[in-house]
């Protein structure tokens, strides 16, 4: 088991090369750079500003010279400083948005998980009845509605005709005054709408899977032999269906865990939220190249484990899977 | 036997033939869809900006006077066209890759396999933002980037079944025989893989829909002039509670394609599903 | 508090800045709230209360002198003081400088500053602190790129603790307003590296507001500087929301949450009458931005070159036409670089009204004919056709672009729309010169140099004057005018080149807009003036009763 795991962690090394690579390929092969926003197109600056930038950031030495050092510097895991002039390390403004994004996402996931779980089964038990079809139409719409177009009418129906839910945001300006239970209440209030929106367009994938995984199991002798055997069907249902078809989803689990970090850019643009997401997008737009090497590079990594998770959970709640021979 | 099967499984399935009618509905409006809108899509006329849906205009008029309706209707063979060269190009990919690494193995599938996994490694939108954002919005590089940031599951699927069929005896046959490996591909393993591949398709054009819209919020997406769901929807946002029809239409239209490309994907598999 | 403009290329969005300077003539309050505001000023201001504000993007830091975005300028106005400013009409008056002589035909400037100024850390402000920022801002490793006006200071020399002499090899008339730059504090930034400084973050300076806290992403907080030399600000805090999306704000806007924000010529024309809990919580307020938009014709490229095809297409520009039908009338059609109402603009220039015909003759008689009947114009076999650029992200330039299309169309001019991202469009199109005509803005500074966007010198490579517009007159104009203190004197050279750019059409100038802001009413002694609307905003305050938000010292 250790040597297993031991081996699939060295085996992820050529895999980050090859990650990092494309990346830093990508962002340093495109057009403009991040010198450019502080020095061109305004008269105020001075001809020499570009030069300046260029050789302060080292932009002036070649793209795989400049990949080496970046390796070196990542190997001691240092991904440097942003180029921003707050000074701030890529670390530091990591950190500063990913509890938020955190936050959420697990929010967010715990209660998909509740509601799909349940819906997914359920529809495969009755499946093509009415109760399935209306669910599987139900998830569909909560994937094919363009999530920007949905948060803007309820924030507008919410937030500003009815009132009930603050409009953007994570806490209101007085939150340090408010009392434990306020700042409780003002923070499920804050995050409402951006958790019940993305649990909603969450929901497809999972009850999906889960119900396929149940119709599976239903289909499996075992099953038969135990209603056969005359035991009663809520028996056979949760002692023995529901936990064969379950299994697969603790793989899911661990798929999720990159996603935890994975802020979705629209939802905190719309909603305020100063996520993984924002700082992404905006550093991508700033050639902020730093900032975007983290991100993506501990994306990376996070997936990486999290497959490695999925797989060793997985070979744990089934023991028909046996490590060593892949 | 199996055909039956099939065909009452088709029968009882309205989901499927929901899926599948507003599919083809999709697809003739986007074929005929000068024959169907009122007015020129571009056409500006700063007389009547603004209209709220009338007889005239089925779905009023935007910031400039144009018809949404005619805008929404050409609309459909921007974001048909997209959809469909986007997981053009993750089929093709997908597809010969699978093929090449599960049928010759050996050091081919290891580097395909690696570089499908080191692909699979970066969150799709984060990748797909980054690359637009520094290669340029347009029509072109967003078809091109949502195909080829799509196409590994199609690779590992294709793989997948080829590893399971390659040793089947007919298979082993045909290769004594001396038949080429061309031959062998497409006549023998590929069909089998046609539903799963179907199903996945129908599934990556309702995404790549999406994802166009997504990167239109951002200004990513398919750029004006060129009237596309995502951009019509996005130009009426920040006029949500004012003028409702602005993206009401747009983001209905998105909302009814995607959600029948959905229905037609899962339908299909259901169907064509043995287990099931 | 700092009050300079840099001449800035919105790159976003164009009603970001409600923060932006104003205008005079135009300026304007609706009606509804000017008895208001006569009331109102009767009262003895109170402290208390905060003012929210909201932006579209984040700061990245909070030393003036280095940033250049319009977030962060906008937070650090209120922390730092320069020597000098504008005052609310636009005259320099002195900010940490109490009086300055300006000797040797203007080749020295001699400032007396202020004798009672202290940091925000009770360290007293003297000379020294403007000698460092100077050296500061000349330093090769200060990351800053404001630094050409202060390389052309020939010496700079500390009289006495509260006297400066500098010297110029030249007369050059916007040195004076360039020392409105933020001024830093010696004692806490000297020999530091400043891209390490926790200044950066937490900045210390001396003016009305003190630095309290900043969530990154989220918001930055300034509370009232008790110890302001003007005086203690009455609103007690100031913070700063970012808020990304453009219908977020708006919406915020409506729930009362924000206390001030932008508006779009469609929300304030017609979104806001229709709501009537807006009406009860709002002001609005409009006056003459600075700024114009125009298309640029690329000089190096055939046809361009020729005056009367630049002027043809002026003809068939329907500027009336996008003022009403884009700005819903929220704006003036613009001749020039020039915003009408100042001193420097000149009204009495040829001027273009939309002519499609007059346009017509011009190309013909420039050898545009369609001699193949194609409904395009063809000269020597090749089509009239080119491609209009401009910058992703600024909805009202891509409605711009839309509509040219339409109306060179009619006059056979075939027109492909190109839009681009900011950076890509800069550095691959625009810098390289890589384009026919595109669509931009500029900003229109206090000062009217034109040196930078329109002298031959500044063609080409990085430089602004990207479509190489050469005229050696204009070019004398321009060098003769920096040279000349009294604006009296000076604006005759503008007046001139006003008259020199509008025959050449170098671009055709389609307009001014309006900045349309709306601001909560419950803040009294609001006004627009030429600077705009926040240049008093450490005198507004707000009534005990009306006070909205309190905040435990």
């Amino acid at each position: 088991m250790i040597q297993y795991i031991l081996r699939r962690i060295f085996g992820m090394i050529p895999l980050l090369i090859g990650i990092t690579i494309i990346c830093f390929a990508v962002i340093h092969l495109a057009p403009g750079d991040p010198a450019q926003f502080l020095s061109s197109m305004n008269p105020k600056f001075s001809e020499s500003a570009h030069e300046k930038f260029v050789k302060m950031y080292g932009l002036d030495k070649p793209v795989h010279v400049r990949y080496i050092d970046w390796v070196k510097r990542v190997a001691v895991l240092d991904f440097g400083e942003s180029f921003a002039p707050d000074g701030k390390s890529v670390m530091e403004k990591i950190g500063e948005r990913m509890p938020v994004t955190i936050y959420l996402n697990i929010a967010g996931m715990v209660l998909i998980f509740l509601v799909a779980l349940p819906l997914g089964v359920l529809s495969a038990y009755r499946q093509n009845t009415f109760f399935d079809k209306s669910v599987t139409v139900f998830v569909f719409v909560g994937f094919a509605v363009p999530t920007f177009w949905l948060a803007l009418l309820c924030m507008y129906y919410f937030g500003v005709v009815k009132g009930w839910l603050p409009i953007s945001g994570l806490k209101s300006y007085n939150f340090d005054q408010l009392s434990t239970m306020g700042k409780m209440w003002d923070i499920v209030h804050h995050a409402f709408l951006p958790v019940v929106l993305s649990v909603f367009g969450g929901l497809a994938g999972l009850s999906r899977f889960a119900r396929n995984s149940m119709l599976e199991v239903l289909g499996e002798e075992y099953i038969t032999s135990a209603r056969a055997r005359g035991l009663s069907e809520g028996r056979v249902i949760f002692k023995h269906a529901l936990k064969n078809a379950l299994l697969p989803v603790v793989t899911i689990l661990g798929l999720s865990v990159p996603g935890l970090i994975g802020g979705s850019v629209i939802f905190e643009s719309i909603f305020s939220i100063p996520g993984m997401g924002q700082l992404f997008y905006q550093s991508v737009m700033a050639r902020d190249y730093p900032v975007v090497m983290g991100v993506l590079v501990l994306g990376a990594v996070l997936t990486l484990i999290g497959n490695l998770i999925a797989d060793i959970s997985y070979g744990l709640v089934d023991p028909r899977i046996r490590y060593g021979k892949k | 036997m199996v055909k039956s099967r099939i065909l009452s499984k088709v029968n009882g399935n309205i989901l499927f033939f929901s899926g599948l009618i507003i599919v083809l509905l999709f697809v003739f409006v986007a074929a005929f869809a000068p024959y169907i809108a009122t007015h020129d899509p571009t056409y500006i006329d700063f007389d009547s900006v603004f209209l709220p849906p009338s007889a005239v205009h089925y779905f009023g008029t935007d910031d400039l006077g144009r018809d949404v309706f005619s805008r929404v209707i050409y609309g459909s063979r921007i974001s048909l066209f997209v959809g469909f060269v986007a997981v053009g190009i993750s089929l093709a990919i997908g597809v010969l890759l699978g093929l090449v690494a599960g049928y010759f193995g050996g050091f081919a599938d290891t580097v395909i396999m690696r570089f499908v996994d080191v692909m699979l490694c970066f969150p799709a939108f984060f990748l797909i933002l980054a690359v637009i954002a520094f290669l340029n919005p347009s029509m072109f590089n967003v078809m091109a980037i949502i195909g080829l940031t799509g196409w590994m599951g199609v690779t590992r699927l294709v793989r997948a079944e080829v590893l399971s069929v390659k040793t089947r005896d007919y298979i082993v046959s045909a290769k004594v025989q001396g038949l080429p490996v061309w031959l062998i591909l497409s006549k023998h393993i590929l069909p089998n893989v046609f539903t799963p591949i179907f199903v996945t398709a129908t599934l990556g054009v309702a995404g790549a829909i999406l994802t166009e819209s997504s990167l239109s919020f951002l200004g990513l997406g398919v750029q004006p002039p060129t009237p596309s769901w995502g951009n019509i929807l996005t130009a009426g946002k920040d006029n949500i509670m004012f003028a409702w029809w602005l993206s009401f239409f747009p983001g209905i239209a998105i909302f009814i394609t995607v959600l029948g490309y959905n229905l037609l994907g899962e339908g299909v598999r259901d169907i064509l599903d043995p287990k099931s | 508090m700092i009050r300079v403009r840099f001449l800035l290329l919105a790159a976003l969005l164009v009603f970001v800045g409600c923060s932006d300077g104003g205008s005079n003539t135009s300026a304007e309050k609706e009606v509804k709230s000017v008895k208001k505001t006569a009331e109102k000023t009767k009262d003895t201001p109170v402290n208390g209360d905060a003012f929210v504000s909201s932006s579209l993007g984040d700061a990245t830091g909070l030393i003036y002198n280095i940033t250049s975005d319009s977030a962060s300028h906008d937070v650090a106005a209120k922390i730092y003081n320069g020597l000098v400013e504008y005052d609310k009409d636009l005259k320099i008056i002195g900010d940490l400088a109490e009086s300055w002589d300006i000797t040797e035909e203007g080749k020295v400037i001699v400032f007396h500053l202020k004798k009672d100024v202290k940091w925000h850390d009770g360290h007293p402000f003297t000379s020294a602190d403007v000698e460092f920022t100077y050296k500061f801002m000349i330093d090769d490793k200060t990351p800053t790129s404001y630094d050409a006006d202060f390389r052309l200071v020939k010496s700079f020399e500390v009289i006495d603790e509260y006297t400066v002499k500098i010297t110029y090899d030249e007369p050059f008339a916007p040195a004076l307003i360039s020392w409105s730059m933020a001024v830093l504090p010696k004692h806490l930034l000297e020999g530091n590296d400043v891209t390490k400084s926790p200044l950066l973050r937490e900045p210390v300076g001396t003016g009305p507001y003190k630095f309290k806290e900043w969530k990154a992403g989220e918001s930055i907080t300034l509370v009232a500087n008790d110890d302001y030399f003007k005086g203690r600000p009455y609103i007690d805090r100031l913070i700063t929301r970012v808020i990304p999306d453009t219908a977020t704000t708006f919406l915020e806007l409506l729930n009362g949450a924000i206390d001030m924000a932008g508006l779009t010529p469609l929300q304030w024309t017609r979104q806001i009458d229709t709501n009537q809990q807006f009406q009860n919580q709002y002001d609005k307020y409009k006056y003459l931005s600075f700024g114009y938009t125009y298309v640029g014709y690329n000089h190096t490229k055939k046809p361009f070159n020729d005056k009367r095809v630049r002027q043809a297409l002026t003809y068939a520009t329907p500027k009336k036409d996008i003022v009403k039908g884009i700005l819903f009338d929220l704006g003036v059609p613009a001749h020039g670089p020039f915003k009408p109402g100042t001193l420097w603009y000149n009204d009495d220039v040829k001027k273009y009204d939309y002519n499609p015909e007059k346009a017509k003759e011009l190309l013909a008689e420039a050898g545009w004919t369609d001699s193949n009947g194609d409904g395009i114009l063809d000269k020597n076999g090749k089509n009239f056709e080119f491609e209009l650029m401009t910058n992703q992200g600024n909805t009202v330039r891509t409605k711009i672009c839309e509509t040219l299309q339409q109306s060179w169309e009619k006059i056979g001019v075939k027109v492909d729309i190109r839009v681009l991202e900011w950076a890509t469009f800069i550095n691959e199109y625009v810098d390289k010169q890589k384009f026919d005509a595109l669509v931009l803005g500029w900003n229109i500074t206090n000062d009217p140099d034109l040196y930078d966007v329109w002298h031959s010198s500044n063609c080409g490579g990085r430089k602004l004057n990207f479509i190489c517009y050469k005229n050696e007159e204009l070019d004398k104009l321009i060098v003769e005018g920096r040279k000349e203190f009294d604006p009296e004197k000076r604006k005759l050279f503008y007046h001139k080149a006003q008259e020199m750019l509008a025959e050449d059409q170098p671009y055709t100038f389609l307009y001014v807009p309006y900045s349309l802001v709306a601001v909560s009413n419950r803040f009294e002694n609001v006004y627009s003036a030429p600077a705009g609307i926040t240049h008093n905003q450490d005198k507004w305050w707000v009534k005990k009763e009306n006070q909205k938000y309190h905040f435990e010292p």
